[in-house]
């Protein structure tokens, strides 16, 4: 099977520092990767490669099996690329269908569309659909977002980035400000959006979130793959190992 | 496992929405001064020409506001609109002198006129235009940028004309925009000002370009990310803010019979103090126009009344001033308790 999304040997320098040295990474249809690695060891780096916020100086990026070129996020996103940013990326005086639609507006039919008039009754009635389908449970669709308490408004963000994207979603620590409970709905999130058949790249510190919500672990070391686990075969150990260096696959990279 | 008790999504009441929405304990400001006023002096104050006047006064402040509410949603400030407002007025008198017939700007046309509102229009989108670079492309707070054009357009202003002010106006705007009425009495500056107030509102509260001016004032970084071409929006909401203020030039014009360069100056300060009165949050993301209107006509009625009652008018700009104060601070009061 190939992979929805494969990074083949991709080094970043900025000026002198090599940020990646050679990474490779891939994800499938219908799973969740953990990418993993130690503070520089270059996971956002090769994230913001992936997802069109920085290019590469050399490397081969493919989607479907086909060579693309990701120069901007709005030129990943249109190939079906969403990232879901660390720090809340919603607009906390809008309301959940505005967040959602934000950059993405439905026109009202007619003269008016044309105009520039919103069709807000359509646009809260899909955002209310694309929350139910990912699960995510608001009493109010019409409340500001900043409202709302950080797990629901993380859901919002997450449910925002997937609602749209087709084959790739990208998360960086996106459980990273949130208390056990509020957490738990995130991953329950991650889960769903995996079950549709998306492929899901999760980037985080947190060891036992990884191994709970993900199906393969893949770590990186000093801007190189290291090791991939399946989740299920993995222990913390070999993770910490992995990504201290105590614990080297020879086929890894 | 959920914690939410209603798992389906609803829109609250309106009942809900009226009691959280400031706009709603803004109006009841002012219907309470109206009634307070109105009963010391139900004979001057509730009177149709008492408040024909107090209407035709604010009619250009509104106009000015109205744009001023765009900008402070974005979560910036424009102190330049009062400059803005006497250069555009000032090179539109100048214009229409010009080419009059004999120079005698009373006499001029309409022809004349209406290349009259062209100017004063272009002149407030230059401005306009000028700020809106500076804060969106080159990043200089807005309070900087507009501190430093409120200077330059006044000075551009007096350029013209050598400091002293073009009079009269072209007797057959002032006669028409100016003093003119519709039928029952209705000033033509009040319809003026409110169509431009209601076709703003609709812009703001029902189209993309409003949306876009409360995502930017609400999280710039997010509208960014979100593939909106942020600075753009911001610069034409600044744009927007000009030529809003070309317009009350054109409309003060008209109203004064001349050009006021001394006056207005401080019009930027009674905008500012309009739109927070009425809600909109200093910090961005928070604003309507109907809270506009209600926080200009604020200071508008208590002038009036305390006028009618005898009482000092200078109480007027104190009263104001702590109202001020206090709408802000509850505003900040309530983002702190918002966040946590």
């Amino acid at each position: 099977m190939t992979p929805v999304l494969q990074a083949q040997n991709i080094v970043k320098r900025y000026g002198s520092v090599e940020a990646l040295r050679g990474a490779s990474f891939e994800v499938g249809r219908g799973e969740v990767v953990a990418l993993i690695g130690d503070n520089g060891a270059g996971k956002s780096t090769l994230v913001k490669c992936l997802s069109g916020a920085e290019i590469p100086t050399s490397g081969t990026i493919l989607l479907e099996g086909e060579p693309v070129t990701l120069d901007s996020p709005v030129a990943a996103r249109r190939l079906g690329i969403e990232t879901v940013y660390q720090d809340l990326a919603v607009a906390p005086h809008l309301d959940p269908a505005a967040n959602l639609f934000l950059g993405r507006e439905i026109f009202r039919k007619g003269l008016l569309g044309k105009l520039g008039v919103l069709d807000k009754a359509e646009m809260r009635r899909r955002a209310t659909e694309e929350f139910a389908r990912f699960g995510v449970t608001l009493q109010n669709v019409d409340v500001p977002i900043g409202s709302l308490s950080g797990g629901q408004r993380q859901s919002v963000a997450v449910a925002r980035s997937v609602a749209w994207a087709s084959k790739v979603v990208f998360m960086d620590e996106p459980t990273a400000a949130l208390g056990v409970v509020q957490r738990e709905k995130v991953l329950d999130v991650i889960r769903r959006v995996r079950d549709e058949g998306m492929a899901v790249v999760l980037i985080s510190h947190n060891m036992p979130e990884v191994l709970s919500v993900s199906d393969r672990v893949e770590v990186l070391r000093l801007g190189k793959r290291v090791a991939r686990f399946n989740a299920a075969d993995a222990s913390l150990e070999d993770l910490v190992g992995a990504m201290t260096g105590a614990l080297v696959q020879e086929d890894a990279a | 496992m959920t914690t939410d008790a209603v798992p389906t999504t609803e829109q609250r009441s309106l009942r809900t929405r009226l009691l959280s929405a400031n706009t709603f304990w803004i109006a009841l400001v002012l219907l309470a001064l109206v009634v307070v006023f109105g009963a010391l002096a139900p004979d001057t104050f509730l009177t149709f020409l008492n408040f024909q006047n107090l209407f035709v006064e604010t009619s250009v402040l509104l106009v000015v506001a109205v744009g001023m509410t765009f900008v402070i949603i974005t979560g910036g400030i424009d102190l330049s609109v009062g400059s803005v407002l006497i250069f555009a007025s000032m090179i539109s008198a100048k214009t229409m002198q010009w080419i009059s017939p004999g120079q005698q700007i009373s006499q001029a046309d309409w022809g004349v006129i209406a290349v009259g509102l062209a100017v004063a229009l272009a002149g407030g989108a230059v401005w306009g235009l000028i700020n809106g670079l500076l804060v969106a492309r080159a990043n200089i707070p807005p309070l900087i940028v507009t501190l430093g054009t409120l200077g330059a357009a006044l000075g551009a202003a007096s350029l013209l004309n050598d400091g002293t002010d073009i009079r009269p106006a072209p007797s057959a705007l002032s006669d028409i925009l100016g003093f003119g009425t519709l039928e029952g009495n209705i000033p033509n500056m009040v319809v003026v000002a409110a169509v431009i107030t209601v076709l703003f509102g609709l812009v703001l509260h029902t189209t993309r370009f409003g949306r876009y001016t409360y995502a930017i004032g609400s999280n710039a970084e997010a509208t960014r990310r979100a593939g909106i071409g942020a600075a753009r929006h911001l610069t034409n909401v600044y744009l927007l803010s000009g030529v809003l203020a070309g317009a009350a030039g054109f409309m003060s014009m008209a109203y004064f019979q001349g050009t006021t360069i001394s006056g207005n100056v401080t019009l930027n300060l009674s905008a500012i103090a309009g739109v927070v009165l009425g809600g909109t949050s200093l910090f961005g993301g928070v604003g309507t126009i109907v809270g506009t209107v209600i926080g200009v006509f604020i200071p508008a009625v208590l002038q009036k009344g305390f006028n009618i009652i005898n009482v000092q008018q200078y109480w007027q700009q104190i009263a104001v001033g702590a109202v001020l104060v206090a709408a802000v601070w509850f505003d900040q009061q309530r983002r702190r308790r918002s966040k946590n």
